[in-house]
Order: structure tokens, then sequence, then C-alpha cells
């Protein structure tokens, strides 16, 4: 019969099964009973991104120190709203001790959310908060303060008049609104003789982010400066800026790390980049969430911090602490 | 439920070969569901049942409207962002201007319609292949989704009813226990919907015969042009519906969210045993597709097994059921 062929096939494909899931068979199994280390899984944005990577190993570190089991995953996009609510659900059916969640919408997960809160299960806020009492606490950068530096250095470098560009990554999530507006409130309130050119979003992609600044560059041949709100617009800037033969010319500030923008501030292509500290991020949300399993009071927000980081510090051990290649 | 439906299928000789692929494909839906609840006693709870269902309805119904286009040997990439379209629409009906729930959700059905109906244009007057006139519209309702939208997601505040219409439990207030969501309902209603549109309509059949062969259907006086747009409209009502299910679920209306989701379709229609090569496939095939995929997401999750690891596993389902696909086809000749 050559119909077996087909379940050959089949039980081919439940080996690779198998094969995968005994994989991590350890770590699946210690979410279960109330023996086991208390099970933590952290729900992010994404996984891919060196910033996220950065995360997960602060949060590894600070789960091995506390004796608890992490489980780190977020969506393959930061658009997909609905991929990470099918996360946090799968991850309430494991009935873990606390949970430690960056909210890809502010508003969307709460339902799911109030899950967890009726089954007593702490909610643990990172990165993006939620519009909502229900998280413990949230420990996330002041994101507001940090583009406000950025416009700061920005400023000085330029000598507080001229035009500069603003590139966010986007319009809908808590970071892209808050730097944004960090950035141009502390503009116009300090340095009225600056003009801002945009906001334009790139959606944190390195290539849009270049064609919308090449754009910029090309309609004010006078511009100055440039803010990039993530490392994608960052990096997008400073590719612009190369491809136009500009360097030395347009003051370029960016945000968060990475090797492109280490590379470029090395080079004096780049002035200078606010980075946040996200080995701290992933730290302070597993602390918070063991303190809150325990029953600790905690404040409502917790503020994991950021540095301005140039030339002139870049290996400084502080600072080479808190970048990520 | 499930086999009644199957008989729908496809009429004619090659209804044996199709149960076989369906029984390959409900097979490893066993096998998996076997598999993750020796595994893990988490899978196992109702809860994460439901988890499943929830997960599977609004791909599911894509997939729907894929099953058609796909059947007729054409192709529509353009359904996760048509969905896209079609949520922001409802927002916009229903919290900016204001206008009551059910015109909104007509508004987002409608406009998944409308932009189908495009689809079809282009393919069937225009000549063009529907690789790239889907993948342009892909991008144009994408680029309409962020333009309506004002680039922000539109909340559904204002009509709490609407979440509640689809994540609320009619099922659970029959049955206390039974809290299967109604958004679940209404992805098996629409099979149900496109099953008997499928198999007993003559939408149906000349979807099958534009995929078996266009050339002749056409000399036998069939209206190619029509019925093919037709099938286009159709796939796009199917976005839309998917659209407004998933505006609901989130409760509100994304419009960065969706791109991708054509692709996932794609794949459940494919591990139904539909053939892109057109003129054979069911529905009941691709709701057990659509299932397929959500199942063993869910499965390797609660495994914790790494992400990078789940979309391996997820990309070789995919190689192996169109492998069997093959297979079958070989037997039979």
């Amino acid at each position: 019969m050559k119909s077996k062929r087909f379940f050959a096939i089949l039980g081919a494909a439940a080996l690779v099964l198998a094969a995968c899931s005994s994989n991590t068979g350890a770590s699946g199994s210690a979410s279960g009973g109330g023996t086991a280390k208390p099970y933590i899984p952290i729900v992010s944005k994404g996984f891919q991104h060196q910033f996220w990577q950065a995360v997960k190993k602060g949060a590894e570190q600070e789960a091995a120190k506390e004796n608890v089991t992490v489980n780190f995953e977020g969506p393959a996009s930061e658009s997909q709203v609905d991929q990470q609510m099918d996360m946090l659900q799968a991850e309430y059916d494991k009935h873990p001790a606390a949970v430690c969640f960056a909210a890809l919408d502010s508003k969307a997960a709460i339902p799911l959310l109030q899950k967890f809160k009726d089954a007593k299960i702490p909610v643990i806020g990172f990165d993006s908060g939620v519009d909502s009492d229900i998280p413990v606490t949230t420990a996330a950068t002041d994101n507001i303060a940090a583009a406000g530096q950025a416009a700061d250095k920005l400023a000085e470098a330029i000598g507080g008049s001229g035009k500069v560009g603003l590139i966010v990554h986007d319009q809908t999530s808590r970071t892209g609104i808050d730097r944004r507006d960090g950035f141009l409130k502390e503009m116009k309130a300090k340095y009225p003789n600056i003009q801002i050119i945009g906001p334009q979003y790139g959606g944190g992609d390195q290539l849009k982010s270049a064609d919308l600044a090449k754009a910029m560059i090309q309609a004010n041949p006078d511009i100055k400066g440039f803010f990039g709100a993530n490392e994608g617009s960052a990096i997008g800037v400073i590719n612009a800026v190369k491809e136009l033969n500009k360097s030395g010319k347009i003051a370029v500030v960016g945000y968060d790390s990475g090797q492109a923008q280490i590379d470029a501030i090395n080079s004096g292509l780049m002035l200078g980049a606010i980075t946040q500290n996200p080995i701290g991020i992933g730290e302070q949300c597993v602390k918070a969430a063991v303190k809150a399993i325990k029953g600790e009071s905690q404040p409502k927000t917790i503020d994991t911090g950021f540095f301005w980081y140039d030339k002139s510090n870049i290996n400084d051990p502080q600072i080479q602490a808190v970048l990520y290649k | 439920m499930a086999f009644s439906l199957g008989r729908f299928g496809r009429p004619g000789a090659l209804v044996r070969s199709d149960a076989i692929q369906r029984f390959l494909a409900f097979g490893a839906l066993i096998l998996i569901i076997v598999f993750f609840s020796i595994a893990s006693p988490e899978f196992r709870q109702f809860d994460n049942a439901i988890g499943i269902l929830i997960a599977t309805a609004v791909v599911g119904v894509l997939a729907l409207g894929e099953t058609f286009v796909i059947i007729t040997a054409g192709i529509d990439l353009s359904i996760g962002t048509v969905m896209t379209l079609s949520a922001v629409m409802t927002g916009v009906v229903v919290t900016n201007l204001g206008m009551p729930l059910p015109v909104g959700i007509l508004a987002g059905i409608g406009t998944g319609g409308v932009v189908g109906l495009g689809n079809g244009l282009l393919v069937a007057r225009l000549k063009l292949p529907p690789f790239i006139a889907t993948l342009g519209t892909l991008n144009v309702a994408r680029g309409l989704a962020l333009v309506i939208s004002g680039l922000a997601p539109i909340y559904f505040t204002s009509s709490p009813e609407f979440n509640n219409a689809f994540m609320g439990s009619l099922l659970g207030s029959i049955i206390p226990g039974f809290d299967i969501p109604n958004i679940v309902l209404v992805m098996f209603g629409a099979a149900i919907v496109a099953a008997l549109v499928l198999g007993k309509t003559i939408l149906g059949r000349y979807t099958y015969a534009l995929g078996s062969n266009e050339e002749a259907a056409r000399l036998s006086g069939v209206n190619v042009d029509a019925w093919k747009a037709g099938v286009y409209a159709l796939g796009g009502l199917f976005a839309g519906l998917g659209g407004v299910m998933i505006a609901a679920r989130v409760n509100s209306a994304q419009p960065s969210l969706g791109f991708g989701y054509e692709l996932e379709a794609i794949s459940a229609v494919v591990i139904g045993g539909t053939s892109l090569s057109g003129g054979e496939g069911s529905i009941l095939g691709t709701v057990i597709g659509a299932f397929i995929i959500s199942t063993l997401t869910n499965g390797l999750r609660i495994m914790s097994v790494p992400q990078e690891w789940q979309t391996v596993v997820t990309g070789v389902v995919v190689i192996f059921a169109v492998y069997l696909d093959i297979l079958r086809r070989r037997e039979q000749l």
C-alpha cells in the first residue's frame, strides 16, 4: 500500500514535534505545580530586536538570582496586538505566579488583564504601560524626560537656532508618543529660534526612515540637525546623512544603541544618543514580580533610568553596561 | 457536523480522494491535539481550548474567502490588509461618525466586498495576474487604512456593546460554564455559509469550473469574467467580516495590524488540501487547516518552545501538508 508513505510522513512530523518540545520540556513542566520554582512569563512587544534581547538578558539574570523561572516571548511584529493577546491567554492558562507585560496597545488587553487580576495573579508592566490600574507597578524609561534631554543636546550642538528634523518610529505606541512630545515640548519651551521639520513616521524601519530623512534634507538644505527617536529611525538618519555626503554638517542625535549607532558615534557621524537601560528594565520587572508574589508593596512606577552617551563617555563602564550591539 | 459538511466539498469522482486528504488533515489535527494533551496538563484545560478557538476565528474567516479564490487557481494577497481597512472603516463609522453599530459592521463588511470586487475586476477585466493585482491592492488597502484612521488606533470606547457582541458568550448564558465566545460561533456560521455557497450554488460550481479548466468553462458559455470577479468580491466580503471580528476582539481598529495575515490564511487553505493549481478544495479542509495552525502555535507556546522554533515548526508543517497533497495526486494517476 502506497498510503503507508502518508503515515510515515505523519510519523516524521510527530517526531519533529516531539524533538522540539523535548528541547524545552524542562521549562515547560516547571510552569505547573506549586512545588517548582515560581513561573513568571514575560510577554514583551517583540523578541527579535536587540533591545528586546537585552531586556530578556536582564530578566534572565534576575530570574537566576531570585530562583524563579521566566519565559520571554513577544509577537513577530510590533503591530500584532491580537497575537500578543493570544500569548497572554496561553500564559494565563499556565497558571503563572505573576506576569510581566509590555503592552503593544495601551487598551486592548485590559479585559484579559482583568482575568489575571481576578485570579489574583499580579501583573507587572514594563517598557510600555497600560491605561488601567491593574498593573501593580510599571518598570519603564521616562521617555518624555529622555527625549527632552535629546532636545537639549541637539539644541546645544547647533547653537540654539536653525532647523532640525524629527523622525519617530510611530504615532500609536506609548514610546513613540512620549518621545515625540518630550522632544517637541522641550524645544518649544527652551529654544524658540529652532524650527522643527516633521515629525515624520518611519515605522522604525531603517530604509523608510532614511528615505524620509533624505527627503527632509532635500527640501530643507539648511537643516542643521536630526533626532531619530528609536534605533531604526536613528540608523535611517545616519544612512541618509552619509549617502548625501552631509557628514559633519548635520548633527544627529539618536536613541537606544546597537552596533550601527555605536560605530556612527565613534566615527563622528553621530553626535550622541540616549540609551535606555534595557537590561535594567528586564531586571526591574522580574524583581517587581517577585516582590508582588511575596505581597510587598511597591510604587506605581519604577523609573529604570536613561543615559546620554557620546564620543566622550561611550567607553565608560557605566555606559558600556547598558549598551547593546 | 464536520463530516456532513464535507459532502458539499466537491461533486463527482474526486470526492473520494478529497476525503483522503481531509482525513489526513483531520488525522494530523487529532495527532497534534493528542500529543499536546499528553505532554501538557495546561493544554488540556477548557479555558485553553477556548483560547485556541478565539485564536482561530479571524484567520479562519479570512481563509474561507481565500479558499474560493485559490480554487479558481487564483490567489488573493490583499485579504490581510483589506481586513485592516474594514476594521478601520467600522471604527470611523461607529466612533468618529457616531453611527449605530450595525451600520458600522455593514460598512466594514461592505468595504471588504468593494475592495474584493476591485481585485476581481483587475484580474478578470484587465487580465492582471492575481498575484500582482492583489499585491497592489494589499498596499492600497494598507495605505488607506493608515490614511483614514489618521495613523492612530480608533477605540470603541463609546460602544462597549461591540466587544460584548463578539467576545461575550451566548452559549455560556444558556449552558453555564460553556463560555464559548460568540466570535467563534461567527466563524463556524461563516464556514457553514461558505460550504453551502461552494457546494450548493452556481457560484460554487463555477468556482471549481474556473479552476479546473477556465477555457472549457468559457466555451460552454459561462461568463467567466463576471463569475471570477464575483469570487474575488466574495473573498473580500469574508476579509471584511474578519476585519469587523478583529476590531471587536481588540476593541479597537488598529491601522497597522493585518499585514502578514494573508499568508497565515493561505497556509490554512493549503494545509486543508486545497490545491494552489486550482479546481480542488473544500471549506471543511480549510477550517481544519486553520485549526492545525492555531493548535500547533498554542501547544508550542504552552510548552514554552522558543518562538524562533515555533515559526520553524509551522513552516515545516506547511511543507509537509503540500507534499502530502502532491503524493496523493501522484497516486491518483
